[in-house]
């Protein structure tokens, strides 16, 4: 077992009366990619923050490279790669000089720098908008330069936060496949999100969180495993009758989430409890059978759905 | 590998202290990248401001006014007596533009210096890299002016050399204890209650005339005002009156770029390493 990356024991975080960061145990393998899955205000960034050294602790413990944040960050930080939430760009720099300043803060040569710089711009897709005014680039080309940023100092652990929040889907998929290169290269990546098809490609392991607790912990695949059923059954009555019906059908399936707009039935089979419900003489407006997803999860742990 | 080494184990050798890394250097290239790619025009304007006093008082209403005497008691044109001061104003002018608006936009809008703490800066980094960006702009607005005050053939001693490493140490100064202050303001209009002192300051510090015309209780007020020291210094640089005073000036300086510089430090860390 190689020596973890990070480790946080009892990681705690607040801000006068509120604990953003609720004693928090996890630790991140080297080449390992993790996931803080959970909604806004979970305390996913808070706990980004105290990884990235850039915000102090109020208890607990937590070793980034086998140092402590506190007392070194400048030499921890040397060795991440930062994507903030919000962009924060160089707004007065073209999109390559953007690379090269960044890269001289971490005190590397300019001949270094220059170049790891314009391999970088092949990986973000960018090299043909080296010259351009960082205005002038999409979301998207924005969010792959500020990855290409945090990457030119080599980093050992790849810190992203929201990764692919406001992008289209399109621009989310080149992103992903950007980071999946980098991952197939042994990077450590460490990424927040509330979105559970990214979670799902993209993390070994994650861990869900909510209020600043940890919820759960495992694999995309064993969390699903453990805490929904094989498929599920979406049905929808029309808001005004999902409740009543759903009293009428409660011995369908192993376990029922009413949300406001549509009746999830948790089963091994879906279409099996669709016949049932069907010849009850039920006709739902739309239904839907799908494969359990981390969704279900975070509703089963919570009960409540990441976006509201 | 930069200054961190990895050792056998994997795990990372400290090298570096919390607050400095060593590397001004890079903040400093930042900024006259920027500058030279968008905003040098911006740079430029301020720097006439002094230059139209020069002309319309020291020129014009100076030759009215005939000569004026100094602190030391020397007889100097009306001109010569206030270019001096008017090259302290524009290496303060200088300094403190730079030190406040701009700062305060890269703290706020742009969030240049929370990027620039996710590297291996450290916080004295920045401050001390931001802090020489401000002076170089008061010092380049402070060398135009003495072109000018040369060219007019109102630096009246060779000590008038002097006023270069004077107007720098003036600079440095403004700059310091500007971005200090900046960086624990809130809003756009608590920066202008900055402008709203400079212009006293500009107008009463013995600029345009001999402390002398105050009572003893004003003249007290005025001589703890930073720009005082600076207009005193210069004008005994460039009129070769020189006295032990100017060490008085030198140090009361020093003390505001400390003060300055610690300040900058502590606050940039409580910002954005919390």
């Amino acid at each position: 077992m190689p020596q973890p990356v990070i480790t946080a024991s009892q990681l705690t975080k607040t801000y006068g009366d509120f604990t953003a960061v609720d004693a928090i145990d996890f630790e991140v393998a080297p080449g390992e990619s993790f996931g803080l899955l959970g909604p806004t205000g979970a305390g996913k960034s808070t706990t980004m923050r105290m990884v990235g050294a850039v915000s102090t602790r109020t208890s607990g413990d937590l070793s980034i490279l086998g140092l402590d944040p506190n007392a070194h960050g400048p030499d921890i930080r040397s060795q991440l790669g930062v994507v903030p939430q919000q962009d924060n760009l160089d707004q007065e720099l073209r999109v390559r000089d953007n690379l090269l300043v960044y890269g001289r803060y971490f005190g590397l040569p300019r001949s270094v720098v220059a170049e790891r710089a314009d391999a970088l711009l092949e990986f973000a897709q960018l090299a043909d908008r080296r010259k351009s005014k960082v205005d002038d680039l999409s979301g998207g080309m924005k969010r792959r330069l500020t990855i290409a940023r945090a990457l030119i100092n080599e980093p050992r652990i790849l810190l992203l936060d929201e990764p692919t929040t406001g992008l289209d889907p399109q621009a989310r998929h080149i992103l992903w496949d950007r980071l999946f290169r980098l991952k197939e290269q042994g990077t450590t990546l460490v990424l927040t999100t509330h979105y559970m098809d990214e979670a799902e490609q993209l993390c070994d392991r994650l861990v869900v969180v909510d209020k600043g607790r940890i919820m759960a912990e495992g694999s995309p695949a064993s969390l699903i495993r453990e805490y929904s059923s094989k498929e599920v059954l979406e049905v929808r009555f029309g808001s005004d009758k999902n409740a009543e019906i759903a009293e009428s059908i409660r011995d369908i399936g192993e376990r029922h989430e009413v949300l406001p707009d549509r009746i999830l039935i948790y089963t091994g089979n879906g279409e099996a409890e669709l016949e049932q419900i069907t010849q009850r003489g039920l006709q739902p407006i739309t239904s839907l059978v799908r494969r359990s997803s981390l969704e279900d999860v975070f509703l089963r742990l919570t009960g409540r759905s990441l976006i509201e | 590998m930069s200054a961190a080494t990895i050792s056998d184990q994997g795990a990372l050798q400290p090298r570096r202290s919390a607050l400095y890394a060593g590397n001004t250097g890079a903040v400093i290239h930042r900024g006259l990248l920027a500058t030279r790619s968008t905003n040098y025009l911006v740079v430029l304007s301020g720097f006439f401001e002094p230059v139209f006093y020069l002309l319309s008082l020291g020129i014009g209403f100076g030759a009215l006014v005939g000569s004026v005497q100094t602190s030391t008691g020397q007889e100097v044109s009306y001109a010569a007596f206030i270019a001096p001061a008017l090259l302290a104003v524009s290496a303060m002018n200088g300094a403190v533009y730079d030190s406040t608006w701009n700062v305060f936009f890269k703290l706020n809008y742009s969030k240049l210096y929370q990027g620039m703490l996710t590297t291996s800066l450290g916080p004295l980094d920045v401050a001390l890299g931001e802090i020489f960006l401000a002076l170089l702009r008061g010092a380049m607005y402070a060398v135009g002016f003495m072109v000018i005050m040369q060219a007019f053939g109102l630096n009246l001693a060779w000590t008038a050399l002097l006023a270069l490493p004077a107007v720098l140490l003036i600079a440095f100064g403004f700059a310091s204890l500007g971005m200090a202050i900046t960086s624990y303001m809130k809003t756009f209009q608590q920066i202008e209650w900055v402008t709203f002192i400079m212009l006293p300051m500009f107008l009463f510090s013995a600029t345009f005339y001999p402390i002398t015309v105050y009572p003893e209780a004003i003249q007290w007020v005025i001589q703890a005002l930073p720009l005082w020291h600076a207009v005193e210094l210069v004008r005994g640089l460039t009129t070769g009156a020189l006295s032990a005073m100017m060490f008085v000036h030198i140090g009361y300086y020093l003390v505001m770029i400390a003060i300055g510089i610690v300040f900058t430090t502590s606050r940039l860390r409580a910002l954005f390493l919390k």
